[in-house]
Formats: C-alpha cells, sequence, structure tokens
C-alpha cells in the first residue's frame, strides 16, 4: 500500500498550479486528499505528478452573501459544517455535511474536491445538484462557471476538463417559504449511505407550491426529481408514496455487497417521504419563525 | 497485613505506555536515527484463486537501484522447499494439505505468497512486485461450500470431494433417540466466513549477528516459542541460535496462533543471506487475502424432543470451510462439534463433519474458534423447539440443563485436546436466573406492547454457552527477586493486549507480599523463558497465570528459608509485608529482613555494589562447614515452576439482547445487551468486562456487519476497511449490563478458567434469536437461518413473509 513513483509540485500561486496541470496530461489536483491518497496506496490510481494546491493562497474562504454561499476550494468540510453563516444561509448543506464521513476526514477533507471527484455515493455532490448550485474553474485559458446540471456526467466523472482547477462552489441560500430535510441510511455510522435523500420544499401558507428531492447512491450521478405534481399540494401518507414511486422512475438503484437493488428501492420509497415531511415541517416552522 | 489484589479492580499497567502512543509493535522495532539500513520486503501474491504456475520472468525486477534480493520457490532449498508444517495432525485428517513458503507449480488462493522481495523501503519493494511476470494455466476455482461439497472441480487435485477430513462422534444412539421421540424437527443453518482482522497485521523483523551466531526474530505472533523452533528447524539452525522476541501486538484474535507464515522464515532467511536487518509489515490488504478466515459452516440438524423441551436425540451433520490449506488441523470443526453442546446434557449425541477445501483463503482459530457456529445452531435449535411446543426459551433451556450437582459431567466425547470432553464446574440455573433478571426478561411483553403502540417493533433473544478453556499442555514461569528488591517475572506465552503484565504481577503481589509496583512482568521473549505455549484458547490466565503463582510459592519458600536463617527464627513465624520479611508479632524494624537483602543473602558473591549489599553485611547465613552454595542450593533468589492440568476447565456464560427492527428500512438496533459470565475466580474483573465488551464488540461485527464476500472466481471482493464492515464504537452497544458468578474451577490452584474469547460465543445466536422474535408477530414464518444478518437481507426475508393482516398497532382497551 505504497504509490508508485510520482512527482510532485506544490505550487504557491495560482497560474503555477495551472500551469504544472497543464504540462502534464497525467497529473491529479491534490488538495484535501481523502479520496485520492487512498486510491494512490492501493496503487487504483498512478498520476505522474500530483499538484498539490494546499499553499495556494486565498481558497480557504467560506463567504455568504444574498444570494448564497461561496465556498472556496481549501476550504475543509469541518469548517463550512461549524460555519453559522452557512446554517442561517443554506441548511441543507450543514445537514448534509453531518453526515459526511468522521470529523478525522471532514477535517482535512474539502467540500469543492468532495463535489468535483463526483462520487455519486458522496452528499456534497447531490446537495449541489438539488440546490441548483455552480463550480467555477480555472485553466491557464481562464475562468468558467459550471452549472451543477452540467457537472456531472457519470460515475467518479465530471465535466471538468484535466487542465481545470475547481476554485469555489456556490451553493444557493434558502429562498422564501422554503424548508429542507435530508436523511440517509448507511450500514455504519459514517459509511457512504445506501441511499440518501434530500429535499426543498417551498410553502405558500400551508400549502406547498414546489418540491424537489435528491438522492445519491441510487443512481450512476445525483439525481434530481421533481416531486411537485404528485404532491398535489400537501405532504401525506398517499401524496409520499406517489412522490416516492415517481422519484424510482428517475433512478436505476444497483445491487452491491450491501443491499439489493429492491432493498434501495424500497429505502428510496421511504426516505422520500421521510425528508419531504422533514422539510415541509422545516418550511411551516420558518414560516412561523421558529427556525 | 498487605492488601489482597486478587480480585481488585487493578488499573491497567499497560494503559499509560498504550494510550499515550507508547506501545512498541514489529514496525517500532528498529525504528530511528539509529537503526539506518533496515531493509523492507513485499510479497508478489497470487491474483489467481487457482492456477498453475507456468513460469516466473523476474528479469525486469534484477537490475532495479535498491533490490536487494528477488526470490521464487526455485531459490529456495533443504526445508525452506518443502511444504510448511501441519502443526496439529489428527488421524482423521486424511488429506492435510499445507502450502509452500513460496508457491511451487500450482497457487490454490487468491493472495497466495509467490514471489519474495527485498529492497531498500517498501515502496520499491512494491515496484519490484509490479515487475515481475508469471504466466498461469487457469484452473477451475471451487468457491464457497456448496461448490466444495458439489466437488464438480477439485482444489487440489489428489484430494477426492474436497474432503480433508470426515469425523464422526456418538454418545447413545441419537438416530433411534429420535425415531422414538414424541416430536422432531429439522434444521439448515449457515454461518458465513468472518476473519479476526487485528489492526495490526503480521509483521516480522529478523538481525543476524554473524559475530556472534546469533539470529533475533522480533514478529507479532502469539507464539515465541513456536515460531522459534520453526526458523531454528527451516533455516537448520540451532535453536539455541535463534531468539524471537514479541513485542507489543495489537491484537491477535487467533489468527496469529497460526505459524509459521511464509515471511516469518523468509525474513530471517533474508537477514541472513544478505547481513542486514530485514523487516516485513504487510498492510490491510494482504492481511485480508493472506492471513486467515474462519466461521463458514453449513449445519444440518435433526432432533428428537419430549413434551417440555427435553432433547431425547440430537443429529447434526455440518460442513466446515477450511480454505485451500489445513496448517492448523481440524481444531475448529472438532470445537464446533463438541461446544455446540453448550451447557446442555441430550439424551443422545451424533455429529458428523467434513472438513472441505476451497480455493479461499485457509481457515484457522478466530476468537471463538468454532464455537460462535456451536452456540447457533444449538441456540437456534432451543428457539425452534420453544416456538413448536409455543414455550417460553427460558423454560426449554432449563429443562435441558446440566445441573449443579451432576459435576464433573462427562459428555462421552473426545474434546479438542484430546481430552474427554468433561465439564468440571458450573452453575447454569443460577446463571439463567441472573440473565433474566439483569434483562427484564420476564418484563419483556409488556414493553414489547408498549412499543408496538408506537409502531415500534422490539425482540428479546438469549444464548446461552459453554467454553472449554486454559487447554495444556503447560505453560512455565519464572520468578526472580533482585537486591534492589524489585520482582522480575517471566513467561513465555505471548500477550495482545489482555492486560498480563497487570494480572501476573497481582498475583505475584499477593504470593510474596510484595507491592504490585514492584512486579515487572515479562511475556513471549525466549531468552527469559524458553519452554512456552502461546496466547490462544483463552488459556493466559490458567494457564501463565497458575505457573506464575507456584514459581512465586517456590521464590517464597526459598526466601523464608533464607530469612529464617538470617533472623535465627522459624519459617512458620516469619510473614511477609510490604517486600519486608519479618517475625510475626515483634514491633515495626525489629527482626526483620527486606527482600532486597534476602536476595543479597541468597548470593554469597562477595562484590558489594549497592546498599542492599552492605545492609545485608550484618546478618550472616549458611553453615561455615559447608560450601557457599549447598549441595542442593542454587545461588540467587528464583522460582521456576510449571503448570500443567490434566483437562480444559470449562467456562460459561449467557447473553441476551433486546433489539429493535425499523419497520420500514429494516434497521437493526440494539436496545439493551446483558451478559452474564462465569469464569471462577476473577482475578481483575475490571479487565474480564474489558474482555466481555470487546468480545461483545466483535460478536456485533460477525453477527449484523462482517463476512467475507467471494465472487465466483475467487476474489475477495471486499478486501479493504472500507467493505469489510467491522462495527465502529458507533455501532456497538455503549453500555453491557455484565453480572458475574463464580464456580470456581478445581483444575488449577486458583480456581480460575479463561474469559478471552467468551464475549462473542454467543453472538451470532442471540442476534438471531432476538431478530426473530421482533419480526415473529409481522411476518408469520420468518426463520433466521443464515448469519450474519444486514437490514437488506432482513429486507428480503420480510418480502419473502409477507405480513399477515392487522398486526400493527393496537389500541390499549
Amino acid at each position: 500500500m505504497k504509490p508508485a513513483p510520482f512527482a510532485y509540485v506544490r505550487p504557491q500561486g495560482l497560474q503555477h498550479a495551472l500551469e504544472a496541470l497543464a504540462a502534464d496530461p497525467g497529473a491529479k489536483v491534490l488538495a484535501g486528499g481523502q479520496s485520492l491518497v487512498p486510491l494512490l496506496s492501493m496503487r487504483l490510481a498512478a498520476p505522474s505528478t500530483l499538484v498539490d494546491i494546499n499553499a495556494l493562497p486565498d481558497l480557504d474562504g467560506i463567504r455568504v452573501d444574498d444570494t448564497g454561499i461561496h465556498v472556496g476550494a481549501l476550504a475543509r468540510h469541518a469548517d463550512v459544517l461549524a460555519s453559522a453563516d452557512v446554517r442561517r444561509v443554506q441548511p441543507l448543506v450543514t445537514l448534509a455535511l453531518s453526515h459526511v464521513a468522521h470529523a478525522t476526514i471532514r477535517n482535512r477533507g474539502t467540500t469543492v474536491g468532495s463535489i468535483v471527484h463526483a462520487d455519486a455515493a458522496a452528499e456534497m455532490p447531490m446537495v449541489l445538484a438539488l440546490l441548483g448550485g455552480s463550480v467555477t474553474v480555472a485553466s491557464t485559458s481562464g475562468t468558467r462557471t459550471i452549472p451543477a446540471s452540467g457537472l456531472f456526467a457519470g460515475p467518479l466523472e465530471s465535466t471538468l476538463r484535466h487542465d481545470e482547477i475547481a476554485l469555489e462552489a456556490f451553493f444557493p441560500g434558502l429562498g422564501a417559504g422554503e424548508g429542507v430535510g435530508f436523511e440517509e441510511v448507511a450500514r455504519r455510522h459514517g459509511d457512504y449511505a445506501l441511499v440518501g435523500a434530500g429535499a426543498v420544499v417551498r410553502v405558500e401558507g400551508e400549502a406547498v407550491v414546489a418540491a424537489e428531492v435528491g438522492f445519491l447512491s441510487a443512481s450512476d450521478v445525483p439525481v434530481v426529481v421533481d416531486v411537485t405534481d404528485p404532491l398535489g399540494g400537501v405532504v401525506s401518507t398517499s401524496s409520499t408514496d406517489r412522490a416516492g414511486e415517481l422519484a424510482l422512475q428517475h433512478l436505476d438503484p444497483a445491487e452491491d455487497l450491501h443491499a439489493t437493488a429492491a432493498y434501495r428501492r424500497q429505502l428510496v420509497r421511504v426516505l422520500t417521504t421521510r425528508v419531504l415531511g422533514a422539510a415541509y415541517d422545516d418550511a411551516l416552522g420558518r414560516a412561523r419563525g421558529e427556525a | 497485613m498487605t492488601t489482597k489484589l486478587f480480585g481488585e479492580r487493578v488499573p491497567r499497567v499497560e494503559d499509560q505506555r498504550f494510550l499515550r502512543g507508547k506501545g512498541r509493535y514489529v514496525d517500532d522495532v528498529l525504528v530511528g536515527p539509529g537503526a539506518g539500513g533496515v531493509l523492507h520486503a513485499a510479497v508478489l501474491r497470487s491474483p489467481h484463486a487457482h492456477a498453475r504456475i507456468v513460469d516466473i520472468d523476474v528479469s525486469d525486477v534484477l537490475d532495479i537501484d535498491g533490490v536487494h534480493l528477488v526470490w521464487t520457490h526455485d531459490d529456495l532449498s533443504g526445508a525452506m522447499a518443502e511444504p510448511l508444517p501441519l502443526l496439529i495432525p489428527h488421524p482423521q485428517l486424511t488429506h492435510g494439505r499445507t502450502q509452500y513458503a513460496l508457491a511451487k507449480d500450482e497457487v490454490n488462493y487468491v493472495g497466495e505468497a509467490i514471489a519474495f522481495v527485498v529492497a531498500d523501503d517498501r515502496y520499491l519493494a512494491e515496484d519490484a512486485v509490479g515487475r515481475i511476470k508469471v504466466s498461469y494455466e487457469f484452473l477451475p476455482p471451487v468457491v464457497g461450500l456448496d461448490g466444495a461439497r458439489g466437488a464438480e472441480h477439485l482444489v487440489h487435485e489428489d484430494v477426492p470431494g474436497n474432503v480433508a477430513a470426515r469425523l464422526e462422534q456418538e454418545n447413545g444412539d441419537a438416530r433411534a433417540a429420535i425415531a422414538s421421540a414424541p416430536h422432531t424437527l429439522s434444521l439448515d443453518l449457515t454461518v458465513e466466513r468472518s476473519a479476526s482482522t487485528p489492526l495490526e497485521g503480521r509483521g516480522t523483523v529478523a538481525r543476524w549477528d554473524p559475530d556472534t551466531g546469533r539470529m533475533t526474530v522480533w514478529t507479532s505472533t502469539q507464539t515465541s516459542t513456536g515460531v522459534r523452533a520453526a526458523i531454528a528447524a527451516k533455516l537448520g539452525m540451532d535453536l539455541g541460535q535463534v531468539d524471537v522476541v514479541t513485542p507489543d501486538v495489537g491484537g491477535g484474535f487467533g489468527v496469529k496462533i497460526n505459524h509459521p507464515w511464509p515471511e516469518e522464515l523468509l525474513v530471517p532467511l533474508a537477514a541472513r543471506t544478505l547481513g542486514r536487518v530485514v523487516k516485513f509489515t504487510e498492510d490491510r490488504r494482504e492481511h485480508f487475502i493472506s492471513a486467515a478466515h474462519e466461521r463458514g459452516q453449513q449445519h444440518q440438524v435433526e432432533v428428537g424432543y419430549d413434551d417440555d423441551g427435553r432433547i431425547l436425540g440430537l443429529d447434526v451433520r455440518f460442513w466446515h470451510d477450511n480454505g485451500a490449506y489445513t496448517p492448523y488441523g481440524l481444531i475448529v470443526p472438532i470445537i464446533t462439534s463438541t461446544q455446540l453442546l453448550g451447557p446442555y446434557k441430550p439424551g443422545a449425541y451424533r455429529v458428523v463433519f467434513e472438513s472441505l477445501y476451497t480455493n479461499t483463503v485457509m481457515v484457522t482459530p478466530y476468537r471463538g474458534a468454532g464455537r460462535p457456529q456451536g452456540c447457533y445452531v444449538m441456540e437456534r435449535t432451543m428457539d425452534a423447539i420453544a416456538a413448536a411446543l409455543g414455550k417460553d426459551r427460558t423454560e426449554v433451556r432449563s429443562a435441558n440443563f446440566i445441573q449443579p450437582d451432576e459435576f464433573p459431567y462427562d459428555h462421552g466425547l473426545i474434546f479438542q485436546d484430546g481430552r474427554e470432553l468433561e465439564y468440571d464446574s458450573g452453575d447454569y440455573p443460577a446463571s439463567l436466573d441472573k440473565l433474566k433478571a439483569l434483562v427484564g426478561w420476564d418484563e419483556f411483553p409488556a414493553f414489547r406492547e408498549e412499543m408496538a403502540r408506537e409502531r415500534r417493533r422490539v425482540g428479546i433473544g438469549l444464548a446461552c454457552y459453554v467454553e472449554g478453556t486454559g487447554v495444556g499442555p503447560y505453560e512455565g514461569a519464572h520468578v526472580h527477586i533482585e537486591t534492589s528488591g524489585k520482582v522480575k517475572v517471566a513467561t513465555g506465552l505471548t500477550t495482545q493486549g489482555q492486560g498480563h503484565a497487570t494480572v501476573f504481577a497481582q498475583i505475584v503481589a499477593d504470593a510474596l507480599g510484595v507491592g504490585f509496583e514492584n512486579v515487572e512482568v515479562v511475556t513471549g521473549d525466549t531468552r527469559r523463558m524458553p519452554y512456552a505455549v502461546g496466547t490462544f484458547a483463552s488459556r493466559a490466565a490458567v494457564m501463565s497465570g497458575s505457573a506464575i503463582h507456584l514459581a512465586a510459592l517456590r521464590t517464597r519458600e526459598k526466601v523464608l528459608r533464607i530469612a529464617a536463617d538470617a533472623l535465627e527464627a522459624s519459617e512458620d513465624d516469619l510473614e511477609i509485608v510490604d517486600g519486608v520479611v519479618s517475625v510475626k508479632g515483634t514491633p515495626d524494624g525489629t527482626a526483620s529482613i527486606d527482600l532486597g537483602t534476602v536476595a543479597v543473602l541468597s548470593n554469597p558473591l562477595r562484590y558489594a555494589f549497592d546498599e542492599a549489599s552492605k545492609a545485608a553485611t550484618q546478618f550472616t547465613v549458611g553453615d561455615p562447614g559447608k560450601p557457599p552454595v549447598a549441595e542442593d542450593d542454587e545461588p540467587g533468589l528464583e522460582g521456576r515452576d510449571f503448570y500443567s492440568p490434566e483437562r480444559s476447565t470449562f467456562a460459561s456464560g449467557m447473553h441476551a439482547v433486546i433489539v429493535e427492527t425499523d419497520p420500514d428500512t429494516a434497521e437493526i438496533k440494539i436496545l439493551k445487551y446483558a451478559v452474564v459470565h462465569d469464569c471462577g475466580r476473577l482475578i481483575n474483573p475490571m479487565i474480564v468486562e474489558g474482555q466481555i465488551q470487546g468480545g461483545v464488540a466483535q460478536g456485533v461485527g460477525g453477527a449484523l456487519y462482517e463476512r467475507m464476500a467471494y465472487d465466483e472466481s475467487g476474489q475477495l471482493v471486499n478486501a479493504s476497511f472500507m467493505d469489510f464492515l467491522m462495527p465502529y464504537v458507533t455501532e456497538v452497544p455503549a453500555h453491557i449490563d455484565i453480572d458475574h458468578l463464580e464456580t470456581p474451577s478445581p483444575l488449577n490452584p486458583l480456581g480460575i478458567k479463561g474469559a478471552g474469547e467468551a464475549g462473542v460465543i454467543p453472538s451470532a445466536a442471540v442476534f438471531a434469536s432476538a431478530i426473530e422474535d421482533a419480526e415473529a408477530p409481522y411476518h408469520p414464518g420468518l426463520g433466521i437461518t443464515a448469519m450474519p444478518i444486514s437490514p437488506s437481507e432482513l429486507f428480503e426475508l420480510r418480502q419473502a413473509h409477507p405480513p399477515v393482516e392487522p398486526v400493527e398497532t393496537k389500541e390499549s382497551s
């Protein structure tokens, strides 16, 4: 469990990092390293160069504004999780982060790194997709912003080009009348979820006017399903059942060591009900000024 | 009077070191600035489950800078080129097979060692391993017990039916008893593979000293003496040239009693060949695919019983997956076949097993060593009888218990140590009473109703076991009182975190009348105690504890003899308190002598180096007319003794668990876990409870999380801690209710029985019982017959047993 030989550079400025990445088609970016380093040690990945971006300035920020949360590429999960601003502006981010692995991993792992690693079993790609966020990336030819809807191409595959470094993720803030919910079922505390779900519900008075549910570990990529129609304005046993059945039409849960596909479908149904209920209660509570 | 330490909750002397990161494991040996020049080994392991090796090409490796040595089987000679030893032969093991240190011609599991590389560091060694080219001719793999039993393909072409051994034992005529019984039942039960998975894997460091012609080997083992003998024999050395030292061991749980591992021979051989220190530290994947597993068995039970649930005849056939080789003989299935009986006395019992080869990692004992499977089979049978008769599960068990006045109880079978399966002591009815009170058995129906009103499903289960502990043949101890008054104790068996340095010091402090803090215990160092067996089978406290007690008493005899001479008193009038020998009833400071001074007097050496020697000048001992060391005496204040019991001593216990199963997700939550445990007299209740807690944690893993997932080609697809689900602290009960029963063993001087494995034995049984109980009202006929069980599997079982209506929430009237 020792990595194969690789070159290592630790640029002090972004331009140098982008040039180093562009110079070697076999190069990989190292940020928190919580996914990459195990892959190196098991020799499942053997990049020719590691471009360590941990010395780059000004990338560890967590900034909130009227529109939402801007998370820098070097911001650690633990810092995002601990941020009162983040919890206030978009509580779904905080809810989901508490399910990301273990404290020691959250101390080093970065939220942006987790997103561009594009693991359909991870929480933060799904949250970005559900909230309709985006990622800003840079290369030697400039910067661009990729919406979440165009970011996840397949299992562990994002639409970042090889020579691009993700600089920031943007999570839109909670809108008026909205509430959120998140829950997952994992074999052990901190494990990748067998299935996880998040929900955003918008109410007017007591009526549901919009509802979306995002799923992780239920397809090759994070999937977001608009369930406004099947809810028909209410959250009830029968309406959330309908939402779950609709969601299943958009999902393709697989069988693996830990769960059959049928069990995962059951979890989709159960979690859809649970997160819609939680998000609805959250929305009503916020409307009453309780949150 | 010195406070007696036996039975006290003495804090572990080890913990300061361990908790502060000061433990010293094999990988820490010869590390640091002064240690330069350690070379590192890596092993090429078979990527295929079953293949002939056509050719191995190492030419790409030889010229890598920093690579010192590449070996395949062709490079080995003499005993090293022969198969590894079959440690425990058995007449019924008619087709025993062991692997070579490096594969010769054929590989039989993914992970089998093929080539051995030594380089400047482990990175280079792994690079080199990656450049070795092996050509294979593929053979069909045999994976799983169905494949082995079907025998469409053979693991070893000269082993018909894949059958390594077939063993049958019978007491009475079980089949006739079943045929004439009022009621009968049949059960098919399976248990999947798991493994010890210590956090510290295997590791070996060897240093050859050409000046003195000595080999020093540090290895992470459960038997220093065994490894030492194996190295001497395989490397063609005199035993006296080889020292084996076992430093701190980060968990053994059985896997490290198997020996020698290929690397335990290849590392010292390389050290001698190269004249350099060589180290091998395996990585996690290597441990999963090339150490050992356990547990995989299939059972068929036929039982006949009366209206009270009393078993009249029990007939068990089972198939044991022994993996690709049988270095540890038939120990595991023999234990299953005998310890299956637990605390019960069936009218007649017959057991037949076949030990079968598969193209998977070999099977050697893992904590519990075959007992968890046996307990699971017996307890599932008890539950099935109770369900069939509509009786409380505790009643059926009570009807079958061996009674307290029936000890010693001979089952008429032969146990794993070749001796009669004869229980020495116990009180099973008392244990059950304690357990029912501890878990709230009688109050549970009300709790179940209360939970049901909240749409929550709960179930309760129990399981009982008996464990043969403290198997022979012997252990020894050496106790030495130095002139400082400090006591140095050596015993040969090894320590892997049990707290031996604490409990053995308690025994010595009591026997000698010295302060606990003045006793230092060394284990697993063949330089200090060359005669030893090892730490397994819950035997350390019984075996070495007894030996140390006896050796300390011998030392005490000599102390009293010399002190009596010096004080001109009778030995009978002397006492030892806090390291000072004095005449009973005399005021402090008069007519007394401290142990350090007695140690000086025991050795008629003229040089006075220390204060104790000066203090000794006021005393005169010995007969001036005789030689300074009398004919029947030795210099020094030492005692050495051995303990060798006629048979194992049988500990017992009972566990109960209350679980909650989620009606929607089928997740399984532990609400309460209770243990009643009888290991005879307790040396240190805190350490026993730690063993129980650790065992329960490991048992939760085995029952609800862990399995070895092989695909049909023989690849272990979950060979990492990401996919092999060892439970975290968050998955095991934060609190375990423990009660002790102490029925002293008559077989050893301290009345003790082993406690190391107990916690893990009833886990599969107790969880199967509780989960089935939770589901029974909702899914009639849902039986738990395969363990471990996951939420996904429980969900599938529910689907196969559709619910009856209406069963959910019942309003109380």
